[in-house]
């Protein structure tokens, strides 16, 4: 069963200078019980891709083309009420700032209550379930823990609680936007098998953005690379990490500073910019950087299945 | 090499609570430490370790409540805003918010020619320096038009380091450069700071959860616990042979990008201690899995050698692994 899929999703911004195409043709699927990361260049729409899955876009933003369909609904048809009806119960939310997610003059304990408030069950039982759901994150004394402010726990704690409030009303899907990237690494190790944990115990599936590869290897079961505003390569995260067949995931991969063996001090990059979204080039939008390019790359590259399950938009994953 | 920045036993107090039970934690509790010009120190730490307060009390955005601060042998702590001004155009500070640190009302073009204008810099032209600088970091013309909130985190963040470097300063004070950048971005911008540093000679202070960045750019670096340095030294050398507890426990945390890597950890508890209630003795003891009796009740001293500080009664030896080995996946 797929949680969420997403079909040829095409978003713009109007802009000063024109439209600015932030996806163009953006498929892939969550499937159900399934972590999957998206990792890309910055600015390469993963928060707009967050933002258009959650009713949530810009004022200048808007869905041009294509379906979001989530437990078989299509998300782009359903109007702000059942939107926010949605969001923080069958879809939550870690974002990588979890003072964003809580309110700084209730306690944890109130503000756990109160994402329960469709629950049904008395103040009792909601507490009870709170502290439940502290105790799962690892919050030592937990009841007391209720009574305390955001701002009276560290950093790692807080993203903690901000975990247990998203996962309190047993969502069916968990979109986290680098949720780790402020923690230290022994806390982010935590933080990640925390959240496989949870995942496992609640069943639900997790959409996991994070720049970090190693975090990517090391918590997703799938991958999708993005690149100016396309899915340029997906699938599980062996064929993405260990075989990657788009040349714009091959240079990500090699960039990462864990892959230099001796130390160095001029990092790789990828030479080149990011093509200017409101003038997309007509045929493989990483043209301009790659060096792999041959002729057939003027036209519109299509998506290669490689594998089963591993898709890659580049004419020369076909050839192999 | 001559020393850029002085650091002595640097402390900031915060008031935190309600009115009426006002209480002071120390958010530094005692740092200190050289920076040379050209050198590249870079200090790790988790969240609410007092890094961020460091860099601000450096930059002369925090006071301090003890201890000196010396900018090119002159005393700055103890100076006031007037004084700092001129200080501060030579002492650059990236900050770790990127699109909060930046005026939601100005444009890109404006953000990065206000160094200018606030240090009253005319014979510089904007329309020359603003597409000059946004080039060094990577954007093109047309983001002089664009305002904070229709950039990505990574395009903010560029913007950040065009201010930075828009005076050519002496110091770069660098709070999480490349967070929420992807590799190969983070790579221009290190590298962008890195040719800096060669050609300019600045000195840098770098801010980051990411040690595989700390490993490739840092000559030096410190691990920051609860306010306090617990360990400081040369950073190939730290990261061949950790000695603090720590840092070792940080180092083999350290997620590598390879699904199928055996992974093999300092597994520590994942309580860290409030700043209400420093624990007694060697504050990491809540959570060292090296703990002895003595650790719980005295404080342990710096050891030191020629390189490299230790707050630990029994440093580890090379490829020291925890008593009972517990090891994850
Ligand atoms: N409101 C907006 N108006 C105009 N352009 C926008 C707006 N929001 C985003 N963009 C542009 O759309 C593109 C995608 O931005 P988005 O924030 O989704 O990237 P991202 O992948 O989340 O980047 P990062 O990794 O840096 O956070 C960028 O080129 C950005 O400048
Ligand atoms: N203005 C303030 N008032 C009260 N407490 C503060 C203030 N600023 C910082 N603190 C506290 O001081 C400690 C150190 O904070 P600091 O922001 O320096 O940490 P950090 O190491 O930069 O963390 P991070 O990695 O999350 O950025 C924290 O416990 C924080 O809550
Ligand atoms: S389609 Fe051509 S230009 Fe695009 S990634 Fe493949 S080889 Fe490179
Ligand atoms: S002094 Fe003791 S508790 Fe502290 S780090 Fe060393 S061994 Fe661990
Ligand atoms: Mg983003
Ligand atoms: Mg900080």
């Amino acid at each position: 069963m797929t949680v969420l899929a997403i079909k040829d999703l095409n978003v713009t911004f109007s802009t000063e200078g024109g439209r600015l195409h932030a996806l163009k043709d953006v498929s892939f699927d969550v499937p159900e019980r399934r972590i999957v990361g998206v990792v890309g260049e910055s600015g390469c729409g993963k928060s707009t891709l967050i933002n258009a899955i959650l009713g949530l876009l810009a004022d200048n933003g808007s869905i041009d083309a294509g379906s979001i369909a989530f437990e078989g609904e299509d998300l782009t048809r359903l109007g702000p009420a059942k939107m926010q009806e949605l969001r923080g119960q069958k879809i939550s939310t870690v974002f990588q700032d979890p003072m964003g997610a809580l309110n700084p003059v209730l306690s944890v304990g109130r503000q756990m209550r109160n994402i329960q408030y469709r629950s049904g069950r008395s103040r009792s039982e909601k507490d009870a379930r709170s502290e439940a759901m502290l105790r799962q994150v690892r919050i030592p004394d937990a009841q007391a823990a209720l009574a305390r402010y955001p701002h009276e726990f560290s950093g790692g704690m807080r993203q903690r609680v901000a975990i247990a409030m998203a996962l309190m009303m047993k969502p069916a899907l968990l979109i986290a936007d680098e949720p780790t990237t402020a923690l230290d690494a022994t806390l982010e190790v935590a933080t990640i098998e925390l959240l496989r944990e949870l995942q496992q115990d609640i069943a639900c599936s997790v959409l996991f953005i994070s720049h970090h590869l190693g975090v990517i290897a090391e918590l997703c079961d799938d991958v999708v690379v993005m690149y100016a505003g396309e899915v340029v390569e997906r699938g599980t995260t062996r064929q993405v990490f260990h075989t990657p067949r788009h040349p714009y995931a091959r240079r990500l991969l090699e960039c990462d500073p864990a892959r230099q063996s001796g130390r160095t001090r001029h990092l790789p990059t990828i030479p080149g910019e990011v093509p200017d979204l409101r003038q997309r080039p007509p045929g493989c939008v990483f043209a301009t950087r790659c060096d792999q390019r041959v002729d057939a790359c003027d036209k519109v590259p299509p998506d290669v299945a490689v594998e089963s399950g591993h898709v890659a938009r580049c004419v020369l994953a076909e050839a192999r | 090499m001559s020393g850029i920045l002085e650091i002595r036993d640097v402390e900031v107090t915060f008031e935190v609570g309600p009115l009426m039970r006002r209480r002071s934690i120390l958010g530094v509790a005692g740092v200190s430490f050289d920076l040379h010009s050209g050198e590249t120190f870079a200090i790790v730490g988790e969240s609410g370790s007092g890094k961020t307060t460091l860099a601000r009390a450096i930059n002369g955005l925090q006071a301090i409540s003890t201890g000196s601060i010396r900018f090119d042998e002159q005393r700055i702590d103890t100076l006031g805003a007037r004084s700092m001004k001129p200080l501060r155009r030579r002492m650059s500070m990236m900050f770790q918010d990127p699109v909060g640190s930046l005026s939601p009302r100005m444009k890109v073009g404006n953000l990065i020619a206000e160094p200018f204008r606030i240090h009253g810099i005319v014979d510089k032209n904007p329309s020359v320096e603003v597409p000059r600088l946004l080039s060094l970091v990577g954007l093109t013309p047309e983001f002089a038009d664009r305002y904070p909130h229709q950039l990505s985190g990574g395009q903010a963040r560029r913007v950040g380091v065009a201010r930075a470097i828009a005076l050519n300063p002496d110091l770069i004070i660098a709070d999480e450069p490349t967070a929420g950048l992807d590799v190969s971005v983070q790579g221009e911008v290190l590298n962008l700071l890195n040719d800096l540093r060669e050609r300019l000679g600045l000195a840098m202070i770098i801010i980051t959860h990411n040690l595989h960045v700390v490993h490739h750019v840092a000559d030096r670096m410190a691990v920051m616990y609860l306010g306090r340095f617990v360990e400081v030294g040369d950073t190939d050398e730290i990261f061949r042979a950790p000695r603090h507890p720590y840092t070792a426990a940080l180092l083999s945390a350290n997620p590598e990008p390879d699904p199928d890597k055996a992974r093999d950890r300092i597994a520590l508890p994942a309580e860290v201690p409030s700043l209400l209630a420093r624990p007694a003795g060697c504050e990491f003891h809540s959570r060292c899995p090296w703990v002895a009796a003595r650790c719980k009740s005295e404080a342990p001293d710096f050891v030191q050698s020629e390189t490299r500080k230790v707050a630990c009664h029994t440093p580890l030896e090379l490829g020291a692994r925890p008593p009972e080995m517990e090891v994850t996946q």
